[in-house]
């Protein structure tokens, strides 16, 4: 399995960082897929409302009505066609690599499991959806799509006669078979919906909305593939003939060949397989995690930095329980905490300064503590030797570190970016422990931990707390986000950077900044 | 802001991207069908005999039995497989036996086939057998047809019908 997740995720960086030449991060859709099949589901829904207001829900009238919103209004119910049927395709394509992403970035296992889940049964219902969808136009693709439909689950055996008697010859047809796909196909978008809902309830500020310039994007490629090739009907539905060759939507209906031409049992067997392979999949192998973030109260002083910057909604804030002059506290909900450590990074007492025997923040990951950081900062910083020494900061799912440590720079590995207090570079400098430091992670807007890049950035910039000191001088600072193939941008960078610290006089002993605090300047590479 | 590079990138990746989606969202097509070829749909549900002949109770069992399940007769209501052959054109095609649906074996047996032929004129046989007999059938009948290619010819069998008739 372990293999298979490093070549799905070898693919997407790649992907990533080929798109990455054309699109600034926030636009590059790989890096927005969640929020992509949002849009598009919205699409398909708008269109959807306004082709329905054409369309006879009579099984001898539906293809009528359907010809008509083609050909008379072309210009309106027609794209409105196409848009329905386009964006369901995008919806298909964008649902589907945005599993793939997650498996390949291994975030299904573990806590996250329940994400998994909602997601997969909400992939179905948008196939159910979908297949519904080709039904309605009673075409001929649609009577084929009804034919292998319930040829199939009568395979089953579990009804009294055979459903798919409805499609007989013309005169067995029944409308009421049509009314009721009409039904399914309103209805199960909807409780796709609540689904969704409930499948981004472990994620803190879920992007469900596309940037604007990535949206527009989309929209306009949809409109323009609208009007070159609009979504057109085959000839009316003919039961007492074999449709011709049905032209698919192998989006949505690539099983059909398999389900019409492979023995029954055989595909029942491997479609139940599959998705019981896909519901137990975070199980396989279990997920061996770390211990989850812990609330040290002696040190929470209940300012709810961590709880605004938890990405997971694994934090709570809740009434003071030790007597502690405080009105809150914090709480780690273990089923949620992914150990990313960015809430141990947000802690104001997180202070490598502290000369507290432990430094024990009031927040904290007891397997990689900030206590341990800080001591790997300074065996790291006692190691260096020379001039333009730099302390690097990085994450396990960001640039590889392997082998970068030398007599100029020292390694200092983290759970995620945002583990890291701002504190920490200050207090790199203020012991000379290197001339500059420089922090590493994931590529932008592709945080493994979601906002880690980004609430480094910002406390950093001293727009978000706990904000950098404002004694750190900004030309010994830089931050670097190129993700897993960054490695060579990494050596660059660092050969750059020592270059410039060699040029700048030795650390200076540290000192206060009177007067209000302005935002830094890190150079971002 | 974007150079004008990375802005034909971006016109660049969406006309794929839109490409891709147009273009498989009907095409290949698909047709399991072969050219020239017709189609025989053959779909019944038809309930066989019951295995065992209902069995006059006698008084005193009538009697034993409580007061709400009494009953003058005692029926077992499992029914005897279908036998069922399609013929073409003196050719055998399809034997099938059809056993009864349902966990106690009570339900109606069920048939859904499809046969590609050739287009052309056909003489199409088929008989059932419902009554448990071990041999010969209890309906026959023979249909002339004249298919043409692509056409699908349906044949369903209703006892109170007569037996086979074409859809
Ligand atoms: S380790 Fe990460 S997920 Fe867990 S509580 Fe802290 S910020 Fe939230
Ligand atoms: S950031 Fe630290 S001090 Fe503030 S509430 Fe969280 S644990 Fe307590």
């Amino acid at each position: 399995m372990r293999s298979v997740r490093a070549i799905v995720r070898a693919g997407f960086d790649r992907a990533e960082a080929s798109l990455g030449r054309a699109f600034p991060p926030a636009w590059n859709p790989l890096l927005n897929l969640g929020a992509l099949g949002f849009f598009f589901y919205w699409i398909v829904v708008g269109s959807g409302i306004y082709v329905y207001s054409f369309f006879d829900t009579g099984i001898t009238q539906a293809y009528a009505s359907i010809e008509y919103m083609t050909h008379e209004q072309w210009y309106l119910a027609g794209v409105m066609r196409s848009f329905h049927r386009y964006a369901s395709d995008a919806l298909v394509i964008v649902a589907v690599l945005h599993l793939l992403r997650e498996f390949g970035r291994d975030r299904y296992r573990g806590v996250r499991w329940f994400s998994w889940v909602t997601g997969m049964v909400v992939l179905v219902l948008v196939f159910v959806a979908g297949i519904t969808g080709y039904w309605l136009v009673w075409d001929e693709l649609a009577q084929y799509v009804a034919i292998v439909t319930t040829e199939w689950f009568d395979a089953l055996g579990i009804f009294g006669e055979p459903v798919a008697r409805n499609f007989l010859a013309p005169s067995t047809l029944d409308s009421r078979f049509f009314t009721l796909m009409v039904f399914i196909h309103i209805a199960v978008p909807l409780i796709a919906l609540v689904l969704l809902w409930v499948h981004l309830q472990r994620v803190a500020k879920p992007r469900i909305n596309p940037p604007r310039g990535l949206a527009l994007g989309s929209f306009v490629a949809l409109l323009v593939l609208s009007l070159a090739h609009p979504a057109a009907s085959r000839g009316p539905a003919n039961l007492a003939t074999v449709p011709d060759e049905v032209g698919l939507d192998w989006f949505y209906l690539a099983a059909y060949p398999l389900l019409e031409t492979l023995p029954a049992p055989f595909t029942w067997a491997t479609a139940l397989f599959l998705a019981a392979l896909a519901l137990a999949i975070p199980w396989l192998p279990p997920m061996r995690m770390a211990r989850p973030a812990r609330i040290d109260l002696a040190n929470c002083n209940g300012c709810s930095r961590c709880f605004a910057d938890c990405p997971y909604n694994a934090i709570t804030m809740v009434p003071r329980s030790d007597g502690a002059p405080f009105a809150a506290e914090a709480r780690v909900d273990p089923s949620l905490c992914v150990r990313c450590g960015i809430c141990a990074g947000a802690c104001p007492t997180a202070i490598p300064f502290r000369r507290a025997h432990a430094l024990s923040p009031g927040i904290d990951l007891p397997d990689l503590s900030i206590g341990f950081l800080r001591e790997r900062v300074e065996a790291e910083g006692a190691r260096l030797a020379g001039r333009g020494r730099v302390m690097v900061f990085g994450c396990g799912e960001g640039v590889p570190l392997e082998g970068l440590a030398s007599e100029r720079i020292g390694v200092v590995r983290l759970a995620c970016s945002g583990q890291l207090p701002p504190s920490f570079v200050d207090y790199v400098l203020a012991r000379d422990l290197a001339d500059g430091v420089l922090v590493t992670g994931c590529a932008e807007n592709a945080c493994h931990a979601r906002f880690g890049v980004a609430w480094t950035e910002a406390r950093f910039a001293r727009s978000r707390d706990p904000h950098l000191r404002q004694r750190v001088p900004p030309e010994r600072l830089r931050t670097l986000w190129a993700g897993r193939l960054g490695r060579g941008a990494l050596e660059a960078e660092l050969r750059a950077f020592a270059r410039s610290l060699e040029a700048l006089p030795p650390v200076a002993p540290p000192r206060r900044v009177p007067g209000p605090r302005a935002p830094a300047e890190v150079h971002r590479a | 802001m974007p150079s004008p590079a990375q802005w034909a990138g971006q016109v660049l990746f969406y006309a794929v991207a839109a490409g891709v989606t147009g273009l498989f969202a009907s095409w290949p097509s698909w047709s399991r069908l072969p050219p020239g070829q017709a189609q025989i749909t053959i779909a019944f549900a038809h309930g066989g005999a019951r295995k065992e002949a209902c069995r006059k109770l006698t008084p005193e069992e009538i009697a034993s039995l409580p007061a709400h399940e009494r009953r003058p007769s005692d029926c077992r209501r499992e029914r005897v497989p279908l036998r069922f052959e399609l013929v073409l054109d003196d050719r055998p095609l399809l034997a099938r036996t059809l056993p009864p649906s349902g966990l106690s074996r009570d339900g109606p047996s069920q048939l859904y086939e499809k046969l590609a032929v050739p287009s052309g004129r056909h003489t199409v046989t088929v008989r059932l057998a419902d009554s448990g007999r071990a041999s010969g059938f209890d309906y026959e009948s023979r249909f002339e047809l004249e298919l043409r290619p692509r056409q699908n010819l349906a044949i369903d069998f209703e006892p109170d019908r007569g037996g086979f008739f074409v859809r």
